[in-house]
Parts: structure tokens; sequence; C-alpha cells
């Protein structure tokens, strides 16, 4: 038990292929999961949920995963739902999410937060990173924010989603850490990912911030380059990208990917949810699942992950507020 | 490149991926023959099953399933004026029409042969130039893309009939308004939700296709009683009929032509897509035709049937441009398969050609057995699918409404949607008995948010200064071809008037002689 139950002291020491030392514990195999998932089919969400039941599934850990699409409010709707139903004494039932709950919960599109379920486990994390085209005449991130601090209005940042989201407070976060009036830059929000990534090609922005995972993806393309990623070490995929702190700059970040289970739950219940979850990792199935879709791992789970989510919130609301997102 | 495509063509004439090709054909076009289900739904259903297939034969089955669903999306559209996907909506304002005058068997063979032609079309500039069709894919700027709205919109008055240029405006712009439902992208904040976080995400499209075209048809018919009236004879042999006269093959035979290249290229924008090209080629076509053929528009032209049907399979066929040789999806069907190829281990990009010819070339050689496999599959079924609208209507409308509200909530699974149907229906009928025409209100639609996005991108882009109307040269271009679709039918209209003075001027100068 101590092994999911101990502090850490950089919070976002991320574990990045790190939980292979985790001993397997013999779990008696769950009879049925239901995994909620708050958006439509193929989203990233979406494609989580379906690999790791996948995997639980094929490695003999649950007998049965269903699962079930519930869109609307931007994922809200299926928060409400997993605490309507917390008294229903078959909820097994988990939800998966991921750093936009602590983001919207912040800016209240979702009336209730992490807070108001029970968190079990982070089980994926990404990075962020700052990608730029590949005749760029920045060569690094350093040179990037220097031109940035000098005249904040000469770099235009491409994002695949709204102001205010996830990949808009991230640039802000690594232009502050590099010196820069975060409130100053020019964000440039497009509907999705191609598209804003499309926008960096045809020129009309300098700078692109995504993940990490997508953003290896399009470097592998051969258009792009990347300048920096948000992790705490170097990634073994690409190991000639540095990380925010190689370049002296005190910031990392990780976007994770895990489960809720309804407010409430048992003790008995959550460890068996936890068990599960860590087991899987170490089975081949999940190794086939995790490689095909080039996830990093993360594990946190239980106290651990509140922690962990307690501190990323403190985080975000600093540099919304500093934006203007929060009062 | 000719030794690449020789490996493709090896690869795609393999027996499995024969096979793939039809399977992919067979499940596309039943998944898309189901109102609401769209290619996005299709192709997410083959993710699982192309896991234990080669990389060449799984993509192969991914793009027969688009392809397919997005060409039997038009049989619903025609049949029953429920839109299959959202890039066959535009199908229905002829579609529709054509089969309500007992001519369906003619306009799903249109369709079948119009689908064809784009997507054939398509392949062959796909194989030719996908290199260097890269270079448009990623030429194409905010300002561009808001020029190329604003030219979509002025389509608003291919959507209008005689008489109703007012009405039709007013449309486009509740369009627009309600384009700006849900979170607005550049600032970050919800707009018009009403505190209600069921909105954030703004209208789905395709449920305001539904609720506009299908159910307010079906409950309109109810409302004039002639689910009770004894239906009129229909001539089983002229319904089933696929028979086009060499004059109806000749007058469609030029929109297609110009469709499929239209269509493709919009295909080719990864911000732009099959939805966008179908209504674009729609307008574009109403805007060449005569005044005459302007009439037919909306009550069963060949044409409006014709382009839409061609644009959008070229368009989805353009949409592999980006997605192999940048590797951008340009919608949520391409973005799928962009995953699934990055599963296998396959990075698309301007190298995917040089490192992984099979794929590359097998994917574009299996569209043209895509299509041709299509066509079989469809054409010998005309005469049996046609017979649908015999059913008697006490039959054949619960069925309509049945699989139009469950067609919409299995998109989104929110039973929230349902609702809004319902009160975008009865709106919609109050509309419609007012004689305000609803295809306006879908172009506007389409078009606003795409029109709003660009637009606020690119003026923070440039600092707030419209400037880059006139100084990016492609953008200056749309906005000039624009404002010449937006003059022509005026001169038009002086000219005849002047033609129609003329022979009178004449004959009072022979009085006075």
């Amino acid at each position: 038990m101590s092994m999911f139950t101990r502090s850490r002291k950089t919070l976002l020491a991320a574990i990045v292929g790190g939980c292979m030392g985790l001993s397997v514990l013999p779990v008696q195999a769950m009879e049925h999961l239901h995994i909620l998932i708050p958006g439509g089919a193929g989203g990233g969400w979406d494609s989580t949920a379906r690999g790791v039941g996948e995997a639980l599934q094929s490695s003999g850990l649950v007998t049965t995963v269903s699962y079930e699409n519930q869109s609307g409010g931007g994922g809200g709707k299926a928060i409400a739902q997993m605490i309507e139903s917390a008294d229903q004494k078959a909820a097994d039932t988990l939800m998966i999410n991921s750093t936009p709950i602590v983001i919207r919960t912040l800016a209240g599109i979702y009336p209730q937060g992490f807070r108001d379920l029970t968190p079990i486990a982070a089980t994926l994390g990404d990075f962020a990173a700052i990608v730029v085209r590949k005749d760029s005449p920045y060569k690094t991130f350093s040179e990037m924010a220097a031109a940035y601090n000098k005249d904040p209005r000469s770099i235009k940042v491409s994002g695949g989603s709204a102001r205010g989201s996830m990949d808009h407070l991230v640039a802000a976060m690594m232009f502050k850490a590099a010196g820069g009036d975060a409130k100053q830059l020019r964000y440039v929000a497009y509907d999705a990912g191609g598209e804003a990534m499309a926008g960096l090609l045809s020129g009309e922005t300098h700078a692109l911030s995504t993940g990490f995972s997508e953003a290896l993806t399009m470097a592998a393309a051969g258009e792009v380059r990347i300048l920096v990623m948000s992790g705490d070490d170097r990634n073994p995929a690409a190991p000639d990208v540095p990380t925010m702190k190689d370049l002296g700059y005190d910031m990392s970040f990780v976007n994770w990917r895990g489960f809720f289970a309804s407010p409430g739950i048992s003790q008995e219940q959550k460890d068996e949810y936890i068990n599960t979850l860590k087991s899987m990792y170490g089975t081949d199935a999940w190794k086939t699942v995790r490689d095909r879709n080039g996830w990093l791992e993360l594990f946190r789970s239980d106290a651990d992950f509140t922690r962990f989510l307690e501190a990323q919130e403190k985080e975000l609301s600093g540099v919304m507020k500093e934006l203007g997102f929060l009062l | 490149m000719l030794d690449g495509i020789m490996i493709g063509l090896n690869t795609a004439i393999m027996p499995f991926n024969l096979m793939m090709v039809f399977a992919g054909c067979f499940v596309g076009t039943f998944i898309g023959m189901l109102p609401g289900l769209g290619p996005v739904s299709a192709v997410a259903l083959m993710i699982p099953i192309t896991y234990g297939l080669d990389p060449s034969s799984g993509i192969i089955l991914m793009a027969g399933v688009y392809y397919g669903a997005i060409f039997g999306g038009s049989t619903s559209s025609i049949l029953i004026n429920a839109p299959g996907c959202s890039s066959t909506v535009v199908t229905a304002f002829d579609g529709y029409p054509l089969a309500c005058q007992g001519q369906a068997g003619k306009a799903l063979a249109l369709a079948a042969w119009c689908s064809f032609t784009g997507g054939t079309v398509g392949a062959i500039i796909l194989l030719f130039a996908a290199p260097a069709l890269a270079t448009v894919s990623m030429s194409f700027q905010s300002s561009d893309y808001f020029a190329l709205m604003v030219l979509g919109l002025t389509a608003v008055a291919a959507f209008a009939g005689k008489g109703q240029v007012l009405k039709s405006l007013i449309m486009a712009v509740l369009g627009l308004m309600l384009a700006t439902v849900g979170t607005d992208v550049t600032s970050g904040t919800t707009r018009f939700t009403f505190g209600s976080s069921d909105l954030i995400d703004g209208v789905s499209f395709l449920l305001l296709a539904m609720a506009t075209f299908a159910l307010t048809e079906v409950i309109m018919t109810v409302l004039r009683g002639e689910h009770v009236k004894p239906q009129a004879e229909i001539d089983m042999s002229k319904l089933g009929s696929m028979r086009l006269s060499r004059e109806e093959v000749k007058e469609v035979a030029p929109t297609v032509a110009r469709s499929s290249v239209f269509g493709f290229l919009i295909g080719v924008l990864p911000g732009a897509g099959a939805t966008i090209a179908s209504f674009m080629a729609y307008g574009m076509e109403r805007n060449l035709a005569s005044v005459k053929e302007k009439l037919k528009f909306g009550k069963g032209s060949l044409r409006g049937l014709a382009a839409p049907e061609t644009a959008n399979n070229a368009a989805s066929t353009g949409s592999f441009v980006p997605l192999l040789t940048l590797g951008i999806p340009g919608s949520g069907t391409t973005a799928i398969m962009l995953g699934a190829l990055i599963a296998y281990g396959i990075q698309p990009g301007p190298r995917l050609f040089i490192d992984n010819p099979d794929v590359f070339w097998s994917v574009i050689i299996s569209m043209y057995f895509g299509n041709l496999v299509l066509l079989v599959l469809n054409l010998p079924l005309i005469p049996y699918i046609s017979r649908l609208l015999v059913i008697p209507n006490p039959i054949l409308i619960p069925l309509i409404l049945f699989f139009s509200v469950t067609g919409v909530y299995l998109v989104s699974f929110n039973t929230f949607d349902i609702h809004m149907m319902v009160v975008v229906t009865v709106i919609s009928i109050v509309l419609k008995l007012l004689a305000f025409p609803m295809a306006p209100m879908l172009l506007g639609y389409i078009l606003g948010e795409l029109l709003e996005n660009n637009l606020s991108r690119a003026l923070m882009i440039s600092d707030g200064s419209l400037s880059f109307l006139w100084e990016r040269p492609l953008s200056a271009g749309i906005m000039v071809v624009a404002i010449l679709a937006l003059l022509s039918p005026l001169v038009t209209t002086l000219r005849n008037r002047r033609a129609a003075k003329e022979p009178q001027v004449a004959g009072a100068e022979e009085s006075a002689a």
C-alpha cells in the first residue's frame, strides 16, 4: 500500500515508463467495469477509455468492460451523472477525465469539480510542447523567449482550443517562467489541433502550443521542430528536445488522464479499482495498447492523486487569475 | 513515382485488399444510409477491426467506409429528406423534390453516377498531384478562409426562390446568429447559452438539418391530413426507372466536371471540408445557371442534385491530401484515420510516399476500385430501395421520426438534443407556414462559425487592421470573385431590361419615320 500513498517531494515529478518498478499484486479479477466517457466517439477521452478497457479485459483483470459516451456541457453532464448515481448500489462505474476538469471547474463551466467525486488514479500523462516551423528563425526556446521579453507582440502562438483552455494557459506559463509578461501573450485560437498546425505551416503564427506526444508525430512528419517540452526529464523518444528546466526555467507541467468514481464509495471498492488499474501496467496487453497509441505512463492514485490535483489547481488558478480568466 | 504506383497497384489488387475495399464500401454505404449516422461514426466503428490487419489493408478498409458512408448518405436525403450525414444535407434540396415527383430512381441513379465521377476524378488528381497539392493546403491563412466563406455566403441568392430574397436573407442571418451559440474560441467565453451547460458546445448542424427538413416535412404531411388520404397511385415502373435521357446527361455533364475539380480543391483545405464543398458547389451552379434554369433549383433540378453530390465525394478524396502529405486531419473522420496510421507506426508527412510507398499509393489506387464497387453495389439496389416510398404513410412516417431522432441521439448521447430537436421542429413548422425557406438558414449556420472564427483570427494577427483583405493576393482575389458573384445577377437584370427596351425603341423610331 505504501507504494501509492507515499508522497513525493516534487509534485510534478512525471513518471514516464517508471511504473515498471511497481510490484504487481495478485488481484482478483473484477467482474464488470463500466466506463463513462464525457465526450463523443473518436475523441481523446474516448480513445483512452477504450484503450484502457481493452487492456483490462484482454489481460483478464476485468471480465467485461462496457462504455458509455455522455457528452454535453463540455463534459459537465457526465460529472453530474456520476454524482447523481452515487447512491445506487450497483455503481461499478468509473469516469475518465483529464486536466480540463481542473480548468473547467475553475472557470465555472462545471458546477462540480474533482472534490465532488472520488479520485481513483491518473493513468497517463502527456507534457506540453512548443513547436515551430522547420525554417523558423528561432533555434531555441531561449531565443524565442528573449524576443518575447523584448516585444511580446512579436510572437504569435497558435493552439487547437479556445482562449483560456489548456494550450493557452500552458504557453502563458512557459513564457512567464522565461521572464515574460503572461498577459501580453498573443494566443490565436483554432477549432482543432489539425487546423492550428495548418495555421503554423501557413506562416500566420510563429509557434504552436500542443501536447508533447502530438508534437512528436508532427516533428516526425518533417515540417516542424520541437523547441521545448514541459517534462521534468528529457524523453527517450526525443532526447534532443530540452525541458524547460534544462533551459534554466523553473516550470514543469503534465496533462494527466485518469479515472474517477462516484462520491462516497467504500474503501474496499476504492482499493479494488486502484489495484486493478495498477496491475494493468505490467501486462502485455497494456504494453501493446500503450505503444500503439504512443502513450506516456503516469500512475498516481488515491491520496497522492488528490494532492497532485490540488497542486495543479493552485498552479492553474494562478495563471488564470493573471490572464484575467478568474477574478 | 512510377515505381511507387506499381508497388501500390500490386498491393491494392491483392485479393484480401480487394475484399477490404468491398467490405468497407458495403458497410459504409449501409451506415451512411441511416439518418444521422455518417462517416465519423462509421469509421470509428472500424477502429478495433483494423488493429488485426496490416497497415495498407486497414487504411484501405477505413477509406472505403469513409467514402462509402458519404455515398450512402445521399440515399436517405433523397428518399425521406433526412440527411444521412452533414455533407449530404444539400443533396436533399433538389433530390427530395425529385423523389416526390415520382423520379426517385432517376435521382438515386444520378447521385450514384455523380458520386462515382466526383470520387474518381478526385482519385486521379490525387494520384498525380498529391505531393504538389500539399502546398495548397499550407498556403491558406485565416484571411483567405474568411474570404472563401464570404464567397460561400453569396450563394444565399441561390437558395432564394422567386420573390423570396428578403425572406431568405432573414433566414441566412438567423443561421449566422445560431452559429454564435456556444463557446467562442477567440475569447473563450460562452455566448447565448442562457446559463445552460447543454448549449456550451453549440447547436449541432445535423440536428438542425434533421429537424428543419425530415421532421418538419413529415409533420407537415400529417398537418395537411395527407397521411389519412388514400395515396395517389404511384407508377412503379417510373419510380424505379434509372433512365437519364441524352439531353439530361448533356445538361449535367459540365456541372459534374466543374464540381469534381472545385469540390476536390475545397477538400484539400484543412479548414473547409465536404459539407462546405457541397454548399458552395450548389451555390456556384445556381449562379452559373440561366435565369430560366435558376427557377428549377430547389424544385427538383438535376444540376442542383448533381453539383453537391459530385462535390462532396471529390472533397472527401481531396481531404486525403493534407492527411497523407502533411499529417493534418481536416475533419473528425480523417483525424480518426490519422490516429490509425500512427497506431500502425506509419508517419504521414511529405516522406510518406518515399518511406511507405505501399501504403500511400495502394490507398489512392484502392479508391478507383472503391468507387467502382460503390457503383456496382448501388445501381442494382436502386429499384428496390426506391420502393421505400410505396410504404403507406401511417407506417413510413413513424419510421422516419424514429430513425431521425435516434440518429441525432446516437451522435451525441445527450437527451437534451432530442428536446432541442422538438423545439427546432416546432419553430421551423411555424416558419414554413409563413413561407420562409430553410436552406439559407443552414447555409448561414454552416458558414457562420468559420466566417466568424477566421475573421477574428485574421484581425488578431493583423492587429485589428482590415488591410489583409487587399494586401494578401489570395484573399483579395477571392473577395473580387465574391463581389462579381454578387453583382452578376444585377448586370443580367439590367441587360435583360435593356434588351426588352430595345425593340420598343426601334419600334418607336420606325413609327417616327
